[in-house]
């Protein structure tokens, strides 16, 4: 069993390097492939990211208070909604507090909040429902006081998110779907033409009794290694494109946008186990349907 | 041991059901020599291609070794084809292998250790009489000792059966008979050898026993030469000149 394993990854180096044009022109058609996928895994990731926390921030009702509302009145109001079944939590955010918290977010760039000549934020009450169904009500029974100046909250816009980044994420999928199938059809072709090139090899190996999976083994490590190499390639280059992109349009803009960035570490890790294993099963599968034909017997 | 009862084999084409091998029952026991003759497309290749299960027969049973492989797994294949060797008329060796490594393939294809190949490998190789040109590549040595680094790789793992199929079809008389001499001693030893020829002196001066097949049926089984005289004109024709002449047209 060891001997046929290192059999096989000795045989798959030798072979590899005999074909070493095929070899390479795998390896650049997976990575491809691969580069391609990274772009959408990309971009899913960050609009899940910025979904989110749109939700959390929409999710809430802000129910803005004029300025001459009195405390007192202001506590009525608080302890009336508090009241509501629907409602999971409520509190009261300062005009104070809210700009701090907003130059809190800008960070560095807090200092073009300085040049503001008023506070411009109201005071506001934060409502949090359980059920996004249930924010109507909500909204319906703070309408009824004097002191409240507006409302601000955005059903509307939470859901058509949610569908449009549901669309977008099965079209994704697809494209995945799609390029995965793709490779394996270049490697197999690739493999293929080892194959055929030892096909006299290959039917001795059979008059002597070799078995069809000790045939298979170094194929299978050829197709193996091209698909780690790929993957490997693919990682390290996505990663670099998407720290010099976060670099050069720089991750402020983004925030003031309010679109948080993924950070490269996470994008990095996670790329590194995706890859990985689609890089082998591509490999893999790629030389196990490439010889499908001549084991037949 | 093979013995075939009653196999048919037809292979398909565009003009219908051609016919393979027609209800041939047959029976060749451990430690013969059996010639297989007969003119091209009688069947002989299907003879072969049935034992080392390359192709399914339509009926019938065959046995190697008491084993029936008419429905072996695909599993055992394996172990049927390490129990028979197999000689080419082509010699079919592995262009960049030396001799060394071409016969030590055969036993890396089996799992067999290093040590169990550097012990084996010289020994089959001074059978076959080449010891000296171990490390000699293919494309350097004369066919007919190419046709023995051949013969070594397909007795090294001591199959029970050889099966050569017109291993002398390209040698020159004086090397044809050398091959002979030494498929003779491999027989000796206990193998069983079944071999494919259009070779008349070969067959007629061995003195072995002579299956003919023509038109997928065994026509004689017996002892001795190569044509009995039944043969049709158009066979006899083809021949008169003896084996050579009839490479060489």
């Amino acid at each position: 069993m060891l001997n046929s394993i290192i059999y096989s990854i000795k045989q798959a180096f030798i072979q590899g390097g005999r074909n070493r044009a095929m070899s390479l022109a795998s390896i650049f058609s997976i990575t491809a492939m691969l580069l391609i996928l990274s772009v959408f895994f990309i971009l899913m990731v960050n609009m899940n990211v910025a979904v989110e926390s749109a939700k959390q921030d929409y999710e809430t009702i802000q129910i803005y208070l004029l300025d001459e509302t009195t405390q007192e009145e202001t506590e009525k109001i608080l302890d009336a909604i508090a009241a509501m079944p629907e409602v999971d939590d409520i509190y009261y955010l300062s005009k104070d507090d809210a700009l701090a918290q907003w130059k809190a977010d800008w960070g560095d760039s807090a200092y073009l909040l300085d040049s503001l000549p008023a506070n411009p934020l109201p005071n506001a009450l934060v409502v949090s429902v359980g059920e996004l169904a249930d924010a109507d009500a909500v909204v319906e029974q703070a309408q009824q006081y004097s002191g409240v100046e507006d409302i601000m909250y955005y059903r509307e816009t939470v859901e058509k998110l949610v569908k449009v980044t549901n669309s977008l994420q099965i079209a994704a999928i697809v494209i995945m779907v799609f390029l995965v199938v793709v490779s394996i059809v270049v490697v197999s072709n690739t493999i293929k033409l080892t194959v055929m090139a030892r096909s006299h090899e290959i039917s001795i190996m059979k008059y002597v009794g070799a078995t069809n999976w000790f045939i298979r083994g170094p194929f299978l490590v050829e197709g193996i290694i091209i698909g780690l190499i790929s993957a490997a390639i693919s990682v390290v280059l996505s990663a670099f494109i998407y720290s010099r992109v976060i670099a050069v349009v720089g991750q402020d803009i983004f925030l003031m946008m309010g679109i948080p960035m993924v950070p490269v570490s996470f994008l990095v890790f996670n790329l590194v186990f995706i890859f990985v294993a689609l890089g082998v099963s591509i490999g893999a599968c790629g030389s196990i349907i490439s010889m499908r034909r001549f084991l037949d017997t | 041991m093979i013995e075939f009862k009653n196999v048919t084999k037809r292979y398909r084409s565009s003009k219908g059901l051609n016919v393979g091998l027609e209800d041939v029952s047959i029976k060749i026991n451990k430690g013969d020599f059996v010639f297989l003759v007969g003119p091209s497309g009688a069947g002989k290749s299907t003879f072969i291609k049935l034992i080392m299960k390359e192709i399914e027969a339509d009926s019938g049973s065959i046995k190697v070794n008491g084993m029936e492989i008419t429905n072996l797994s695909n599993r055992l294949i394996p172990k049927l084809r390490r129990s028979t060797g197999i000689v080419f008329q082509d010699f079919r060796l592995l262009p960049k292998k030396t001799v060394f490594e071409n016969v030590a393939f055969a036993m890396e294809m089996v799992h067999m250790s290093r040590r169990a190949i550097r012990r084996q490998v010289p020994q089959v190789l001074s059978l076959v009489g080449i010891s000296d040109k171990a490390h000699k590549y293919p494309d350097e040595l004369s066919g007919g000792e190419q046709q023995r680094v051949a013969i070594a790789r397909a007795i090294v793992n001591s199959p029970t059966v050889l099966i050569a199929d017109e291993p002398t079809g390209n040698l020159d008389q004086e090397t044809a008979w050398e091959i002979m001499r030494l498929l003779e001693q491999i027989n000796l030893r206990g193998t069983t050898i079944v071999m494919v020829t259009h070779a008349h002196d070969i067959v007629d001066k061995m003195g072995k026993r002579v299956v003919a097949i023509d038109k997928g049926r065994v026509v004689r089984d017996d002892v001795g030469m190569y044509s009995d005289g039944s043969e049709t004109p158009e066979h006899q024709g083809m021949y008169q000149g003896g084996v050579f002449g009839y490479y060489a047209k």
